[in-house]
Formats: structure tokens, sequence, C-alpha cells
């Protein structure tokens, strides 16, 4: 069964591009949440994670701080 | 053994790269990321064929570059030690160790820390060192910029769409910018400058909501949630032995990118190449990468 992807992201923001560039190379479907244009959507990320670094990646309910390409890895079983 | 080994992957290591290839070399790139701060860098205006480009879209057009070719690439890698023996370079990262006969250093610079109380608690709790990645995340909030430089200007123009107010905390009598930066920077309603200001400490709770500090004699409190460092950058080269640096420990080399050891090269912003731009940085790479091949024709 395919696990629910999210990931936060700005536009600006480098190491947010790289990882929904490593979740389309692995054909992982996931929904980016920008929060520079949506303030609740942010304020959702702030409290889940308890940091205000982008990007945060959920799967599954579990949250991933920053591209960690190891972690994402694990919990996703690629 | 490699022929050569590459320490960053931001314009200097990634153009190093591309020559390293098409001079037919074996060699492996190490880096913590690909772009550097090129990935960090806000709106790009002076990269010759692109008359506008934002910083992430150059790195990826870096990484898509040298993508095509079949690059060994370790990234994630952190290097600890570069040591100069008597027939090789040895690299030593946190994962493992490698070995060569030449190596470049293009490992560029990072922020410079405040070394305040209260700074490592506060990283990514309200406090970055990236106003073009974390800026959007602090709508309609009252922010300090810390540094009165041109960084500190630029992270100060790109938040005054989003932020409330903006204090510039300055420890300089004043602005040091360029003259239009600090024109526009002056003139907007929305921003206090603070001069001849120093840090003292950072409080808060989960998140940061003050920031002490002090004006000449005068201390005081600002409520404020968030705090973008913009104080000058420092070269990544603590792991290289043996090699010279200059008085602000930028790796000295000569016009053909040469450092005082044999076969290690040095490229961009780490060295101490006049001026930091990513298009010089790249050219460096270039030269490096073609010196190295030079003498690795000598000494294969």
């Amino acid at each position: 069964m395919s696990k629910k992807v999210k990931i936060y992201s700005t536009p600006s923001c480098s190491f947010c591009h790289r990882a929904k560039d490593y979740l389309k190379a692995n054909n992982i479907d996931f929904e980016d949440v920008d929060v520079s244009l949506d303030t609740q959507k942010a304020e959702e990320m702030v409290k889940a994670s308890g940091q205000m670094g982008v990007p945060v990646i959920d799967i599954d309910g579990q949250l991933i701080v920053g591209f960690d390409k190891e972690k994402i890895k694990a919990l996703l079983g690629i | 053994m490699y022929d050569l080994i590459i320490i960053g992957a931001g314009p200097a290591g990634i153009t190093a790269s591309v020559y390293a290839v098409r001079k037919g070399l074996d060699f492996l790139v190490i880096s913590e990321d690909i772009g550097g701060q090129t990935a960090l860098s806000g709106d790009v205006a002076n990269y010759t064929g692109y008359q506008f480009i934002s910083g992430p879209e150059l790195a990826a057009k870096f990484e898509e570059h040298i993508s095509q070719y079949n690059i060994s690439l370790k990234e994630g890698e952190t290097v600890t030690q570069t040591k100069k023996t008597a027939d090789c370079i040895e690299v030593t990262t946190n994962k493992g160790s490698y070995s060569a006969k030449s190596l470049i250093i293009a490992s560029g610079k990072r922020s410079r820390q405040l070394n305040v109380p209260g700074e490592k608690e506060f990283k990514n709790r309200g406090l970055t060192y990236c106003a073009t990645c974390d800026g959007p995340l602090f709508k309609a909030k009252d922010v300090v910029v810390i540094g009165g430089g041109n960084s500190g200007l630029d992270a100060t123009m790109g938040l005054l769409k989003i932020v409330n107010k903006i204090y510039i905390v300055n420890n300089a009598p004043q602005l040091t910018g360029d003259k239009i930066l600090i024109e526009k920077v002056e003139a907007n309603s929305k921003v206090t400058i603070l001069n001849s200001t120093q840090v003292l400490e950072i409080k808060g709770e989960t998140f940061l909501n003050e920031i002490k500090i002090k004006t000449e004699a005068k201390e005081q409190t600002l409520a404020v949630e968030g705090i973008f460092v913009e104080i000058g950058l420092i070269p990544n080269c603590e792991f290289a032995l043996g090699i010279d640096k200059n008085q602000i420990n930028e790796i000295k080399i000569d016009p053909e990118n040469r450092t005082n050891l044999e076969g290690v090269f040095a490229a961009g912003d780490v060295t101490d190449v006049i001026e930091k731009q990513i298009i010089i940085a790249a050219g460096e790479g270039a030269k490096a990468a073609l010196s190295a091949f030079k003498y690795l024709s000598r000494v294969l």
C-alpha cells in the first residue's frame, strides 16, 4: 500500500526543490504545501514539527525535518 | 586511488567536475550539498547567459549539467580531514576515507555565527541563517536582521514584503552596504536601524520571543519572533592539514590555483581570490581542474 506523503515547502528553498525532485525520481506521489501562500498550513507545520525550517516531509504522520535522504529512504522503503 | 578528489559542489566544484570529465580523469566529488551558497541566494542577475535567474534555479541548472555525466558523487558527506602524504592525498569524511593523486578544495564558505547565548537553542525556532529560504514563514511578524552589510540589507529588502516590522541590528556606527540599498532601506517606514549595537542574548520558550541588545551603554529588549543572522561568512577549510591561509583563514592560491602543498589546488570562495561571485567561482573551478590535469600529466 502506498504511503501518504506531504511536503511543506517554500518556492525559494533549494532543499525543498531537491526533496521534491527526489520523490519524483522515485515515482512517489506527494502533496506539495506551499507555506509561503498558506499561513494556516505554515502554522500547522510549525506546531507539528516544533520548528520553523523548511522542508518538512510528512510520511504517514511521521515527520522529517530537512532533506534527509536516508530517513526518507527508510520511511518509504526505497 | 583516484586521479583527483574534488571537495564541494557549488559553482567552483561543479565546474571543476565538468572539466575533469572532459579531461577523462578518474575522480570523486565529495560534498555536503549541491549548489552551495548559490542555492541559498536570492535573485541572480549577473551570471552570463541568464539575464535573470533565482539562486535555487541556477543551482538546479548546475546539477542538471553534471547529472548528464556518470560522476562518482558522495553527497551528504562531511570532510573531516585532508592530509598530504609522501605519495598521495588522504581525504577522511564522516562516512569513510579516500585517496587520490591530486585534490581540489572548493568547499566554499558558511554563515558566521553570533556566538551568543540562545543562538543554538533557537536555530530554526525563529532564528535562521537563510532569509531567502525561511522568510515566508514570518508573515506579519516583527523580526530582527543582524548585520548592516550587503547581505543584511538584501535580507531586509526581501523581508519587507512579508513581515510587519524590521529592526536592523548593526555593530558598526553606520550601514556598510551599497549606497542604493542603504537609501532604500533607510526610506522604508517598516525599518528601524540600530547602529553601534551588539546582540547580548536570545530568549524564548519553544520559539524565540525576545532579543537583548546593547547600544553603546544602553541595554534594551526587543519583542520579536524572528531573527535573521547576516553577519558574513567564514571559509570551510578547517579540515585541511598543513595548508597556508591568509589572515581571514582563506586558502592562499597562486594564479594557477595551486596551494603551498604539491598536488593540492583550491577554487572559489574558500580561497583568497579577489571578489566572491558565482561566475568567478565557476571560472576558478575550471582553472583549478585544468591545473590539476596539467599536474597529473607530469606525475602520472
